[in-house]
C-alpha cells in the first residue's frame, strides 16, 4: 500500500494540465488528438516517472543537501570552537561549484543560448553566455549561502539586486533584455532546486543562531536573480566591445 | 519501436548528464575535502537511481505525450483569433503545468513542514498537508495571470522592462507588508515555478503568438513570457503570507 500512495498522489497533481489539453482540443478546438494511443502511454510515463523521480528526491536530493551542510559545518571538520564567517569557506565553495556545475550542463540554458546567439545577430556566443549564467548562479548560491551565515535579511539582497538589474537595464541593447530576464527563471532546474533548498535549510537548521523558517529559504531566489546580472553584464561588455 | 527505445536511451543519457555535475561535485567534497565516507550512501544510492529513471520516463512522456499536443494546441488558439479563449486558455496552461512541477511540490512540502516545526501552522499531517497545497495553488493562480499578461504584453507590444520594474516596485511594497516568515519561500517561488513542464509549454504559446502577429518579432516578442512568471508568484505569495 505504501508504494501505491505517491502515485494516486501524483495522479491529482498531473490531473489539471492533462485537464486542460484534453478539455481545449475536444471541446473547445473540437479536434480529435492525432496520435491518441502515443499520447496516452506518454502521459502514463509522465506519471510514472514523476512518481519515481518524487521518490528519489526524499531520499536522495533532499539528505545529500541536508548532510552536505551538516558535515561542511560540523565542529569536527572545521575544528575550532570560535567561528567567524570566513571559517565556513568550504561551504561558500561548495555551493558555488554546485551551482556552477548544475547550470552549465542545464539542456534547457543550452536552448536559451542558442537562441540568444540568432537574436544578437552572431554576437553573443553560444558558450561565453553560459558561462556567464553558470558563473551569475555560483556567485548567487556562494553569497546567498553567506547570508545564511551571518544572518542578514534577505530582502536586502534580493531588493539590491533588483536595483542593479534596472540600473544594467538602462543601459542594455534593448534587443536581449527580454532574453536576459528569462535566463534568471530557466536556469534552476527540477534538479537542483530540491539540493539546493536543502542546502539552504540545512545551513540554518546547524549554524548556531540560525533559524529555518526565516534563514532556510532563498538560496533559489539568489540563483535566479545573479544570471539576470551577469548575462547583462556580459552582453553589455560585448556592446562596449564590439563597438 | 526501435526508434522509441532510441529516444529512450537518449533521454536516459540526458538524466544522467543533469546528475552527474552533482555527483562528481558531491564526490569530489566528500573524497578530498571531508576525507570520509558519505552517511546513508546505500539509501541515496537507491534515492539516485528512482531519479534517474523518473527523470528519463517523465522527460519521456512529456516529449511524446504532452509537448506535442500542447504546443500544436497554443498554436491553434494563436489562429483562431478569439481573443476570450486565448486567454482561459493560457491561464489553464500555466496553473497547469505549475501546479504537476515536481520542483514546485518538494519546495511547498518542505516549506510546509518548516512551518509547523516554527509553530506558524499546527503540527498535524493534515495542516502541513493543507498549507503546502494552498501555497502551491497560490503560485499556480500567479502563473496562470502571468502567462495571460504575457499574451497581453506580446499582443499590445508593451515593452518588457516596463514590465518587469513595475513588478519589481510591487515585491518591494509586498515585502515591506508580509510577515517574515513567508519572505523566503516567497522569493525562492519565483525561481522554483519555471521548470520542467512550465518552460517549453508556456514558450511555445509566447513564440506562437509573437510569430502570429504582424509586426512582432517571435526572437524578441517570444521572450519575457518566463520572466514574467518568474515575478508574479513572489508578490502572490507575499499576499499569502499577509492573509494567512
Amino acid at each position: 500500500m505504501s508504494f501505491i500512495n505517491p502515485f494516486i498522489g501524483m495522479f491529482w497533481d498531473i490531473t489539471p494540465i492533462i485537464a486542460t489539453i484534453f478539455i481545449f482540443q475536444l471541446l473547445i478546438l473540437k479536434q480529435k488528438i492525432p496520435n491518441v494511443e502515443k499520447v496516452l502511454f506518454g502521459l502514463l510515463m509522465v506519471w510514472v516517472g514523476l512518481t519515481f523521480f518524487m521518490l528519489g528526491l526524499e531520499k536522495a536530493l533532499f539528505p545529500l543537501g541536508r548532510l552536505m551542510a551538516e558535515q561542511l559545518t560540523s565542529l569536527e571538520f572545521l575544528g575550532k570552537e570560535k567561528l567567524f564567517w570566513f571559517d565556513y569557506y568550504w561551504v561558500y565553495l561548495f555551493a558555488a561549484c554546485i551551482g556552477f556545475a548544475t547550470t552549465i550542463a542545464e539542456p534547457s540554458l543550452l536552448a536559451v543560448a542558442i537562441k540568444a546567439h540568432q537574436v544578437s545577430g552572431g554576437s553573443v556566443k553560444p558558450w561565453p553566455l553560459r558561462i556567464a549564467v553558470a558563473l551569475g548562479v555560483a556567485i548567487g548560491i556562494s553569497l546567498g549561502s553567506y547570508r545564511i551565515v551571518v544572518g542578514v535579511p534577505l530582502h536586502y539582497f534580493i531588493l539590491t539586486g533588483y536595483l542593479i538589474v534596472i540600473i544594467q537595464t538602462y543601459f542594455a541593447p534593448k534587443q536581449i533584455i527580454a532574453l536576459a530576464y528569462d535566463t534568471g527563471g530557466v536556469t534552476t532546474s527540477t534538479v537542483t532546486v530540491p539540493l539546493v533548498a536543502a542546502l539552504g535549510l540545512g545551513l540554518a537548521c546547524t549554524i548556531e543562531g540560525r533559524n529555518p523558517l526565516i534563514d532556510g529559504f532563498g538560496l533559489i531566489a539568489f540563483a535566479s536573480l545573479f544570471p539576470i546580472m551577469s548575462v547583462l553584464a556580459y552582453v553589455q561588455f560585448k556592446h562596449l566591445i564590439d563597438k | 519501436m526501435h526508434e522509441a527505445l532510441r529516444r529512450l536511451v537518449n533521454n536516459l543519457l540526458e538524466s544522467g548528464k543533469d546528475l552527474l555535475p552533482i555527483v562528481i561535485v558531491i564526490a569530489f567534497f566528500q573524497i578530498a575535502v571531508l576525507q570520509r565516507p558519505i552517511p546513508e550512501f546505500s539509501s541515496i544510492v537507491l534515492g539516485t537511481f528512482y531519479i534517474l529513471i523518473g527523470l528519463t520516463l517523465f522527460i519521456s512522456g512529456l516529449r511524446t505525450g504532452l509537448f506535442p499536443v500542447g504546443e500544436n494546441l497554443a498554436h491553434a488558439f494563436v489562429q483562431r483569433g478569439s481573443l476570450l479563449w486565448l486567454v482561459i486558455f493560457a491561464f489553464a496552461l500555466g496553473f497547469g503545468t505549475t501546479i504537476a512541477e515536481p520542483a514546485l511540490i518538494a519546495i511547498a512540502n518542505e516549506a510546509a513542514q518548516v512551518a509547523a516545526v516554527g509553530g506558524i501552522i499546527s503540527h498535524d499531517q493534515s495542516a502541513v498537508d493543507s498549507y503546502a497545497s494552498t501555497l502551491r495553488i497560490t503560485v499556480a493562480i500567479a502563473v496562470g495571470f502571468s502567462v495571460v499578461l504575457g499574451v497581453f504584453r506580446i499582443l499590445k507590444g508593451w515593452s518588457i522592462q516596463w514590465l518587469i520594474i513595475g513588478g519589481y516596485l510591487l515585491v518591494l511594497l509586498t515585502t515591506l507588508m508580509a510577515p517574515e516568515w513567508i519572505i523566503g519561500i516567497a522569493y525562492d517561488s519565483g525561481g522554483v515555478t519555471t521548470s520542467t513542464i512550465t518552460v517549453p509549454l508556456v514558450t511555445a504559446l509566447g513564440v506562437g503568438l509573437a510569430s502570429g502577429i504582424r509586426g512582432r518579432n517571435p526572437l524578441t516578442d517570444g521572450f519575457g513570457m518566463i520572466a514574467i512568471c518568474s515575478l508574479l508568484p513572489i508578490i502572490a505569495v507575499m499576499i499569502f503570507g499577509v492573509l494567512l
